[in-house]
């Protein structure tokens, strides 16, 4: 009945474990196109992400002067010239579609460009290994330093000091950079050194101070692999025309050193431009080798290319051993036809059409978006009012919102089948004729608003009112619909 | 007892703990580390708490704990911090008048938002949540009163209340014509239908509207007008509108005359401070119903 498993089977279900843990990966460094681009972008989205909040933007008197700025005691969000309420959150909804929309497009042109590119996890991770390498020297270097048998050199123990306090910097600017789109930056700054900011400040930068340190420092590619949805649902995003970074196994077989692969095409053997240098491997951020085809943990990032293309021009090949393309141009080429490109399909040009319609009606509303609002909202306790007169009455709370940067005054009609009358609570003093009222600029006023209608047309249950408020010097007005009941 | 150490499953390859039941043994499986120094971390932090907080209870009061840490007094201090920001407002409002608070919106605004939750607090249970009263409890969003619609006679009314036993109260009742004798079945019968005939409402075809008006003329034109018009210094209502406080079908109006009517409203003065008042004067006026 005992019969003994050997361990090692119960461990996984012959697929290989579901986790394994974490072998650490030593990127070399490398030069090329791709490396640029990547040192290009990562520039521009540290710089933004960083000095956004110290960008000025002139509001006038007493609105902020900064020029993104979420301001979450107001509920208002501040973008140069945009000025968001909380009921215009839908702006976002439609800014996540686009975005959403806009990873699919690039996905089915370039692959998982965002990951190797964008994605701040790889921008972190990225300058966090720069500062490794500036300071534990390249790839061989830091291997060898970590297998060191020795490891408590004093020189080794300020480099590893050195490394991490400049990697916390580094998280610590980040969180700190992260509280101040929520609050004025330069007083922000100033309260936050001199120990005076707000407690959630302190915390925020705390957490992430803390994760950016984690991620970028120690998690790295695992973050790509494990954490990120991305890399699950990449086969539903892709197809077979999109370009992924691929190795050109149609250059041949079999992988060979330089001088032996000489020797053996002056025989007429078949072989292939691979000299198999690992040089590719060496290099990748997640510790792969691209020449076993697409595999789950690429982030296209390109590296590869630049490390391949050094060795093929050294040696006098070809380069674009590895480059972006995709299975079907290998194939062309095997049957010697000219691979072919195709960016303008169906998919993207569907993405396309969604991303221009969602951009294309933001800016739309946002054009025509008007400053001048107004909600109507019926009084339920007592629905509707019988008067001694046996006319009825029915109340509202209006509320109106100036949107606008100047005080408005605002005058109130209401409009309906029968003949109205319309009283302001507290502004009837003041114009008993036509209710006026003054609401400051960026501010929301409510008011209670009584509207008669006489006895004799009570005969309906329900008469559709509509309310309409006019800016009376601009002329800008704004209406809203409710009804008015009978009891 | 086999020492676990030696003893080791033959399948998974790791150690027991040496307890075995029917030939089942336990696999010694520790819990990670992290998740232990974790639960004594609690346990630190929980004797820690109670040595700085407020804790143990003593025969006669409690351990006080350091640094004078405390929730209760924490609560304390909010509460009097916002006092502080509430008192210069609602300062402002004490000292306006009635009048001078309608014509200002942030002065409104305040004085509506304070006199709804003072008023749900103390008058909803007859008037209604939202003002509009039932039988016998006057509809404050409608324009009839008993005792003045004015932002002043509002006011006075909440101060002082209706037959409410304040010094000050309004006074007036309507008399028990039946109950007392004064007025026999047959005359209620007629008064009631000429009470009903004075705001256009259909009355018995047997009604002699002659004998009513002398009914009402020798009765009830003290207190209601000889057009039946009402009287707010009495709190006698108008019954030529259509607004009726007990119902206006006859066999209430019948009730109404021979039993009488003595609705009380209590005074709030010495209840509520006089700032809480005015703001509940505003509110109510505001309703709709004030004049
Ligand atoms: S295989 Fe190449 S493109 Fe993919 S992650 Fe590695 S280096 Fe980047
Ligand atoms: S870098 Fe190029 S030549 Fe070197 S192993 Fe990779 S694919 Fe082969």
């Amino acid at each position: 009945m005992n019969k003994t498993v050997n361990p090692k089977d119960l461990a996984s279900d012959g697929d290989g474990p579901l986790y394994a843990a974490q072998k650490k990966v030593y990127p070399q460094s490398v030069s090329g196109t791709f490396r640029r681009i990547k040192w290009g972008l990562m520039a521009v989205c540290l710089g933004v992400y960083y000095f956004l909040p110290f960008v000025r933007w002139n509001r006038g008197l007493g609105a902020p002067s900064q020029a993104v700025l979420i301001d979450l005691p107001n509920s208002r969000f501040y973008f140069f010239f945009i000025e968001l309420w909380p009921q215009e959150v839908y702006y976002f909804t439609g800014l996540l579609i686009a975005a959403a929309v806009a990873l699919f497009l690039m996905n089915s042109v370039g692959g998982r460009i965002w990951c190797g590119y964008l994605c701040p996890q790889t921008v972190w991770t990225d300058l966090f290994y720069a500062v490794e390498r500036l300071i534990e020297g390249d790839r061989r270097e830091r291997m060898k330093k970590d297998k060191s048998s020795d490891p408590l050199k004093l020189e080794r123990i300020s480099e590893i000091v050195l490394k991490h306090s400049i990697w916390l910097m580094i998280a610590w600017w980040t969180g700190g950079a992260w509280v101040l789109y929520f609050n004025d930056a330069p007083t922000l700054v100033k309260e936050l050194v001199t120990f005076q900011g707000p407690m959630i400040a302190y915390i925020w930068i705390g957490i992430l101070t803390a994760t950016t340190y984690l991620l970028a420092g120690y998690m790295r590619e695992q973050v790509c692999t494990y954490m990120c949805p991305w890399p699950r649902i990449q086969a539903a995003l892709t197809d077979e025309w999109a370009l992924n970074v691929t190795y050109r196994y149609d250059r041949g077989e079999k992988r060979t050193s330089v001088k032996k692969a000489a020797e053996l095409r002056a025989l007429g053997e078949q072989v292939g431009d691979c000299v198999d240098c690992y040089q590719c491997v060496a290099v990748c951020p997640t510790g792969i080798d691209i020449r076993n085809g697409p595999q789950m943990e690429c982030i296209q990032c390109g590296l590869c290319i630049d490390a391949c293309d050094n060795v093929m021009t050294k040696i006098g090949r070809p380069k674009r051993l590895i480059g972006y393309d995709n299975d079907i141009n290998i194939h062309r080429r095997q049957e010697g036809k000219a691979p072919i490109y195709r960016i303008v399909r169906a998919r993207t040009v569907v993405y396309s059409v969604i991303i221009a319609a969602v951009g294309g009606f933001m800016v739309y509303t946002l054009a025509t978006r008007s400053l001048l609002d107004v909600n109507v909202l019926h009084d339920r306790n007592p629905v509707a009012v019988k008067l001694s007169d046996g006319s009825i009455r029915n109340a509202y709370t209006v509320r109106l919102l100036n949107k606008s940067g100047y005080d408005r005054v605002i005058a109130i009609d209401a409009e309906g089948p029968v003949n109205l009358t319309m009283h302001v609570v507290g502004a009837d003093s003041v114009t008993p004729d036509r209710p006026m009222i003054v609401i400051p600029r960026d501010a929301t006023s409510e008011l209670r608003l009584l509207v008669t209608a006489p006895a004799e047309n009570n005969s309906e249950k329900s008469i559709p009112v509509r309310f309409h408020v006019m800016d009376i010097g601009l002329g800008v007005a704004a209406s809203a619909t409710d009804n008015f009941v009978a009891p | 007892m086999t020492d676990h150490h030696s003893d080791i499953d033959s399948v998974s390859g790791k150690s027991t703990t040496g307890h075995e039941w029917d030939g089942i043994k336990e696999l010694n499986t520790p819990l990670p580390r992290w998740w232990v120094i974790t639960f004594y971390l609690t346990i630190v932090w929980a004797i820690a708490y109670w040595v700085v907080y407020p804790a143990w209870p003593l025969i006669a009061s409690n351990t006080t704990g350091m640094f004078g840490y405390s929730s209760r007094a924490d609560v304390a201090v909010e509460l009097a911090n916002l006092e502080k920001i509430r008192g210069a407002k609602m300062a402002a409002l004490g000292t306006a008048s009635l009048a001078d608070i309608e014509k200002d919106p942030a002065l409104l605004a305040l004085a509506r938002a304070k006199g709804k939750t003072v008023f749900g607090d103390n008058c909803a249970p007859c008037h209604g949540s939202g003002g509009a009263g039932a039988k016998g409890y006057p509809n404050l969003n409608d324009d009839d009163w008993l005792w003045g619609g004015s932002l002043d006679q509002i006011m006075q009314t909440i101060q002082f209340g209706a037959r409410s036993g304040h010094a000050k109260t309004h006074e007036g009742q309507m008399l028990a014509f039946g109950k007392d004798g004064v007025l026999k079945p047959d005359e209620i019968v007629t008064a009631a239908n000429y009470v009903r005939s004075l705001s256009g409402l259909p009355t018995r075809p047997s009604f002699d509207k002659a004998k009513g008006e002398k009914i009402f003329a020798e009765n009830c034109a003290a207190c209601h007008g000889d057009a039946g018009k009402g009287n707010q210094e009495m709190g006698a209502p108008n019954l030529t509108d259509k607004i009726w406080l007990y119902g206006s079908d006859e066999a209430t109006l019948i009730e109404t005359i021979s039993q009488g009517r003595a609705g009380v409203m209590p005074a709030w003065e010495g209840r509520l401070d006089p700032a809480t008042i005015k703001a509940m004067a505003v509110y109510v006026h505001s309703l709709g119903g004030g004049k």
